[in-house]
């Protein structure tokens, strides 16, 4: 579950640029729901996502995940927190370069101190269709095949919330649908919540729930 | 998975840039190490050598030579003095021993040593099979050159004329060898050892022969003469090549030493301080060669550095990632300084491993030329300090390209790309 009120962030001041204050309208996303967040470029998508995801702090508001008001983290609580809590897809799909698809899905246990659990990462190699390139580095497979690729490493720690950045901005139509059922899917099938913050259009049909920036 | 299996896939990723760097470390340490072993090699081989020498007599020329010649058998003799000559110095009760020492012919390569039984209690001989020599033509042989040519006690052989292998035989009066030596790392090792007499002795018949072959007979005639005057005469003709000397006060030594100097056809050499001269020589190179080492494993420094400074740069967006899956930035701090680490490391044992490759084909060298070997050592203290020296360079280097990860904004990285 994911929550937030009267959201409110604003860039630190630089000299000659006018600050850009963004207040954000409230939401909430229960456990296994899913909701679309749309808006044109500029309007805050991905900053309302990084705030979700405390790779921000907010200048006012609340946010709350599992209802636990985590707003006021330092840098190193935020961090722990997001590594056991919350599952972030980015518009393109970036891995450790020089190490193997099965090992940047382990990457993501390592880095948040959990055992590595070797089995899930191969369930959701299955799963979501690349169990054959496991081996291979992640520069080898193409662009649809490593979406879902960070698909799973964002579902490897068991999150409570998954945030996806423009998912699937960079994926042709088949592999747009594909990839958000996918999503979708997994998603539920570990009850967490799933926000996706997009401005492609062709994404509005397949979620219930929408939010306009 | 930890951080180190983490940066050795890092270095992998990089083949080229991490072996240029492993090379160039590795190759630093090699050249310091080597130069550190050989230095330590010769300066033990040398120091023990001339242990309990204080003066060496000898015919005139270069100091260095007679020392290089008589105590360390490594250089050709300055020439003979007489023995007469040479006792009437060392029975002065000021000298403790004198050793004479008479050379000038080899064996398959390896030189015999006319001399008297002191010379084998002089560096503590320890015989492995047989006894010492007490008559002419008995010989007794050094450790390694036992092990070299096969030779035990009982085989006998006929010596060569000179140093090279090529001089003449001399046939007609064969050695029995009645010892070998146990292994004494010294001079002992790699030399033949026989009575003065032995040597005296074939080269008499020599002589002989070769008048004989020459026909002439005014040669005869002289040679007639000669034998007429009679032994006692020929006593004193007797020549040495050199003559080692122990003083019981060694600042009183250096009275007779100069008034051998001054007042006789001979010379003396004292070994310390042509040794000392002769590492003076040596250390400028060697100095030179370290530093040339040092710039070496700093321009590996600075090749860790400059891939590190351009990885992170392009690995950005990759600490972001880390970062934002809840690595600290510690951790990747130390992510990126145990690849420097590593890079020191191998290129560490790499280094030590050439060094050892380089100092066995150097002895293959020198043991052929001057029957001198290296043992191949263990780990020097010094190594140790070079060890050190070796993971400071790569952690600095590591460590000011890798502090940027504290200035990484994750927002704003994960956002711009």
């Amino acid at each position: 579950m994911i929550a937030t009120q009267q959201l409110t962030f604003a860039y630190p001041t630089q000299s000659n640029v006018p600050t850009k204050q963004f207040t954000f309208p409230d939401f909430s996303c229960a456990d296994g729901e899913t909701m679309l967040i749309l808006g044109k470029s500029g309007r805050g998508k991905t900053t309302f996502l990084h705030l979700m995801a405390l790779l921000l702090k907010p200048t006012g508001g609340s946010i709350q995940i599992h209802n636990q008001e985590i707003s006021h983290f330092d840098s190193a609580q935020a961090a722990a927190f997001r590594a056991a809590n919350v599952g972030i897809i980015y518009q393109k799909p970036h891995f450790v370069h020089s190490l193997s698809v099965l090992d940047n899905l382990l990457l993501a246990n390592y880095l948040a101190n959990k055992s590595l659990a070797k089995e899930k990462a191969q369930h959701l190699a299955e799963s979501l269709g690349f169990a054959d390139h496991l081996a291979k580095k992640t520069t080898q497979l193409s662009q649809g095949e490593q979406q879902r690729v960070s698909i799973a490493r964002a579902l490897m720690n068991n999150a409570s919330v998954i945030l996806a950045d423009e998912p699937t901005s960079n994926l042709d139509d088949d592999n747009c649908l594909r990839v958000i059922d996918l999503l979708k899917t997994q998603t539920s099938e570990i009850g967490a919540s799933l926000v996706v913050v997009t401005h492609d259009q062709r994404l509005k049909d397949v979620f219930e729930k929408h939010l306009y920036l | 998975m930890n951080l180190l299996h983490i940066s050795w896939k890092n270095l992998k990723d990089k083949p080229l840039t991490s072996f240029l760097s492993i090379l160039l470390m590795s190759l630093g340490i090699a050249i310091i190490s080597l130069l550190l072993l050989v230095g330590k090699q010769l300066e033990e081989k040398f120091t023990r050598n001339i242990q309990g020498i204080d003066m060496v007599l000898g015919a005139k020329g270069s100091p260095l030579q007679l020392i290089l010649a008589a105590v360390y058998q490594i250089d050709s003799p300055t020439g003979n003095i007489k023995m007469e000559e040479a006792m009437r110095f060392t029975r002065n009760p000021m000298v403790q021993s004198a050793i004479p020492l008479s050379m000038g012919d080899s064996y398959q390569g390896y030189r015999i040593i006319g001399t008297t039984p002191k010379y084998i209690e002089h560096f503590q001989g320890e015989f492995e099979q047989g006894k010492t020599f007490e008559n002419a033509l008995e010989i007794v042989v050094g450790a390694k050159v036992a092990r070299n040519l096969g030779l035990k006690v009982g085989d006998s052989f006929a010596s060569q004329h000179g140093y090279d292998g090529e001089g003449d035989h001399h046939e007609e009066s064969k050695f029995k060898v009645v010892g070998v030596l146990k292994q004494s790392n010294s001079v002992l090792d790699q030399v033949l050892i026989t009575p003065l007499e032995s040597v005296w002795a074939v080269h008499e018949h020599h002589e002989a022969e070769e008048a004989g072959k020459g026909a002439n007979a005014l040669k005869l005639l002289t040679e007639d003469e000669h034998s007429e005057q009679g032994e006692e005469h020929h006593e004193d003709e007797k020549e040495i090549t050199a003559m080692l000397v122990k003083f019981r006060n060694p600042a009183m030594g250096m009275m007779i030493s100069r008034s051998i100097n001054e007042n006789s056809t001979m010379q003396t050499a004292t070994p310390a301080i042509e040794m000392n001269r002769l590492f003076a020589l040596m250390g400028v190179g060697i100095d030179t060669l370290k530093l040339i080492a040092l710039v070496i494993i700093i321009v590996s420094g600075i090749s860790v550095f400059v891939s590190l400074y351009n990885s992170l740069k392009e690995r950005k967006y990759e600490m972001a990632l880390m970062l934002s899956m809840g690595a600290s930035r510690t951790k990747l701090f130390l992510l990126l300084l145990s690849e420097g680490l590593i890079i020191s490391v191998i290129g560490y044992v790499l280094g030590i491993l050439l060094s050892r490759l380089g100092l066995g084909v150097m002895a293959q060298n020198v043991e052929q030329n001057f029957h001198y070997d290296f043992g191949v050592l263990s780990l020097l203290t010094e190594e140790l300090w070079l060890l050190a020296g070796a993971l400071i360079i790569g952690l600095l280097a590591a460590a000011i390209p890798s502090l940027g990860i504290y200035k990484i904004d994750i927002s704003r990285t994960l956002a711009d790309d």
